[in-house]
């Protein structure tokens, strides 16, 4: 302190902008920004709307089916993706679990967001990284795009989220989507790019075209990059879940989120493994076919 | 299935990202070391004219970095060349666009390469049949020629394998049946046997060869193995740092090579192998005395033949089985040990 005593204010204080500037431009642009909102919330609701009925069509129909249903169709698919017996009965046990605690219904919603929110990711994240592989001009665009979006605080985007949306599943969707589409863009973009470089020139030289090149080399042999992004895609947006509760997405997250509000020790764990399980089965399971559509490359000749 | 010659006229590649500005000091004599130190690009090819004979094997043969896999891919046109022409039945594949260079490569050509470039996730006849299945042949017809193909390499009952479960000469057969399937009039293999062993190499020679007595396709085959280069060659070419220094029949390489470079190499050849009964025959004095032999016999087999009847002297016999020449044990061996040099002719000669 006695050293800024002597010095001028300038070195010792940083010049920033006076309060003033700083309060009248934050104001012109929450006031341009809801005034945005207000002239086209109608439209864009009426954009999303089919979304929101959808997501609302998938919901209903985990939690209004027949739990047996539910578990019999998830065992076979578990069973059909992995081949594996040990997953297919680890998954009927976490089940079993998550229906004696009672939260069966609030696993189904999140089941139901989850589904929802990986098919989005994959069907934006996969066109988007083949565009960034074969344009580097979009790779320099995406990627720091792709940075921001991984390191901004989900709560920060959730702010304009929420004042066009309001609170509800579509908000939730659209936080959980932006958090988990990175991995899928990034690494179908990386699969691509690392396809060996011989195998891309004989195709060329048997005179495949553009699209000939994608469908028959480029992604079959991305293939194993392209399942490691998707499966990264479930496990982030089963994380998501919570902070999507924030805005109005209902099941295990919501559990959570009001255990730590008002510290229920038991009820926050018993919820948390809840997702840790159905995680589990996730991964597992696509693990289990990513890798069965590489079974050429696990027969090595001797 | 009629065959064209490809011509290569004064073909030049720079590489770099702006190798055009340089090309007209490399025409007027800027060297592939000056033009690195000076503009950081390289020379890839200088003024290369080569005729590839229709339906012969042209081998082109360098070391590595002497710009022969560079050669091959200007034919279709993999490497767009700076400047000069590739012509393929009166048709520059320079100046193809896009389409025609399409088509050009679906139905002209086909090409085999050293680390085999097979889709590793289809199995060998899903792998033999894509020129076809690109080329929107039906599947049913691919397949069954994709089949025939298979059978002919011998890779019969290996059908639903995928290639890493075969050993590198098994994955360039199955490169080979893929390039043959096509059907294409020129075959283009870029070191495909430099990766193979030596017994398997020399036993897919055999299998080109073979295949090539009936196909009579144009054939480019690229080596940096002179041995290979003679074997296979109709015509060869023997590159240098980008430029042809000799091209010729394999016994005019190993005749008369052209300078110490080629001399160097020639010296390790099996002369035995290479030069024939008639390039070393005396004219026929009187009666045609001993064994006959025909023309295009190597000295080797002559030899061995003589060796085997216990005659010392034999006659050349022409393609209508006309006495034309004759030779002997000895001069056959002579030929056989003595190296020649650059400068020998003229030694000789004084």
């Amino acid at each position: 302190m006695a050293l800024c005593d002597s010095l001028p204010a300038l070195l010792c204080k940083f010049p920033a902008l006076s309060d003033a500037t700083i309060r009248a431009g934050r104001k012109t642009i929450d006031d341009g920004f809801r005034g945005f909102v207000r002239s086209y919330g109608t439209i864009i609701d009426a954009v999303v709307q089919p979304l929101q009925v959808f997501l609302n069509f998938i919901e209903r129909l985990f939690v209004t089916s027949p739990w047996p249903i539910i578990l019999v169709a998830m065992l076979v698919i578990v069973y059909l993706g992995s081949r594996s017996v040990k997953v297919t009965i680890g998954t009927a046990v976490a089940m079993y679990f998550i229906g004696l605690f009672g939260l069966w219904n609030d696993a189904m919603v999140t089941l139901a967001i989850t589904t929802v929110c990986t098919i989005v990711a994959v069907v934006l994240g996969i066109p988007i990284g083949i565009l960034m592989a074969r344009f580097d001009r979009v790779q320099a665009v995406v990627n720091p795009t792709l940075d921001v979006m991984q390191t901004m605080p989900s709560f920060v985007y959730l702010i304009p989220v929420v004042m066009i949306f309001g609170i509800g599943k579509v908000p939730g969707m659209i936080a959980v989507v932006i958090y988990a589409v990175p991995p899928m863009i990034r690494l179908t973009n990386l699969g691509i790019r690392l396809v060996d470089k011989e195998v891309l020139e004989a195709a060329d030289a048997f005179g495949s075209s553009g699209w000939q090149k994608l469908k028959n080399v480029q992604i079959p042999l991305a293939l194993p990059t392209i399942m490691a992004g998707i499966n990264q895609t479930i496990m982030m947006s089963l994380a998501m879940v919570v902070v999507a509760s924030m805005v109005g997405v209902g099941g295990l997250g919501k559990n959570v989120l009001g255990a730590i509000n008002n510290q229920f020790f038991t009820v926050g764990f018993l919820n948390g493994f809840a997702l840790v399980a159905i995680a589990i089965i996730f991964d597992r399971t696509s693990q289990a076919f990513g890798k069965r559509l590489q079974k050429h490359s696990e027969v090595v000749h001797g | 299935m009629a065959s064209h010659a490809i011509e290569i006229k004064s073909l030049y590649k720079i590489f770099g990202p702006r190798g055009a500005d340089y090309i007209d000091q490399v025409k007027s004599g800027l060297s592939k070391t000056e033009l690195n130190a000076k503009y950081g690009h390289v020379l890839g090819l200088q003024d290369i004219n080569i005729s590839m004979p229709a339906g012969g094997v042209m081998v082109v043969m360098g070391l590595s970095g002497s710009g022969k896999s560079t050669l091959i891919r200007h034919i279709n046109r993999l490497i767009e060349p700076t400047s000069g022409e590739v012509l393929y039945d009166g048709v520059d594949v320079c100046r193809m666009n896009d389409r025609d260079l399409r088509e050009f490569r679906r139905h002209k050509t086909a090409m085999v390469f050293q680390k085999f470039a097979l889709l590793p996730h289809r199995t060998v006849v899903e792998n033999t049949v894509y020129g076809l299945e690109i080329q929107g042949v039906p599947a049913a017809e691919s397949e069954k020629r994709a089949r025939y193909w298979i059978e002919r390499v011998g890779l019969t009952g290996f059908e639903n394998h995928y290639p890493n479960q075969l050993s590198g000469g098994m994955q360039q057969r199955v490169g080979l049946a893929r390039a043959l399937t096509n059907d294409a009039e020129i075959l283009l293999m870029d070191e495909a046997y430099s990766a193979l062993d030596p017994l398997i190499r020399v036993d897919m020679q055999t299998v080109l060869l073979d295949l090539q007595k009936e196909l009579k396709k144009t054939v480019v085959f690229i080596t940096h193995d002179l041995d290979e280069a003679l074997r296979l060659g109709d015509k060869i070419a023997i590159l240098r740092d980008g430029g042809v220094v000799q091209q010729g029949t394999g016994q005019e390489i190993v005749l008369h090579p052209a300078d110490d470079y080629i001399t160097a190499f020639v010296k390790e050849v099996n002369r035995g192998r290479v030069i024939n009964v008639e390039t070393i025959m005396k004219p026929l004095a009187g009666n045609p005395e001993g064994m006959p032999v025909a023309k295009g016999t190597v000295l080797e087999a002559a030899a061995r033949a003589m060796t085997a009847a216990g005659q010392s002297t034999a006659h050349v016999l022409d393609e209508a089985s006309r006495p034309v020449g004759t030779v002997s044990l000895d001069t056959i061996i002579a030929a056989m040990v003595t190296p020649t040099g650059h400068g020998a002719e003229t030694q000789q000669a004084a």
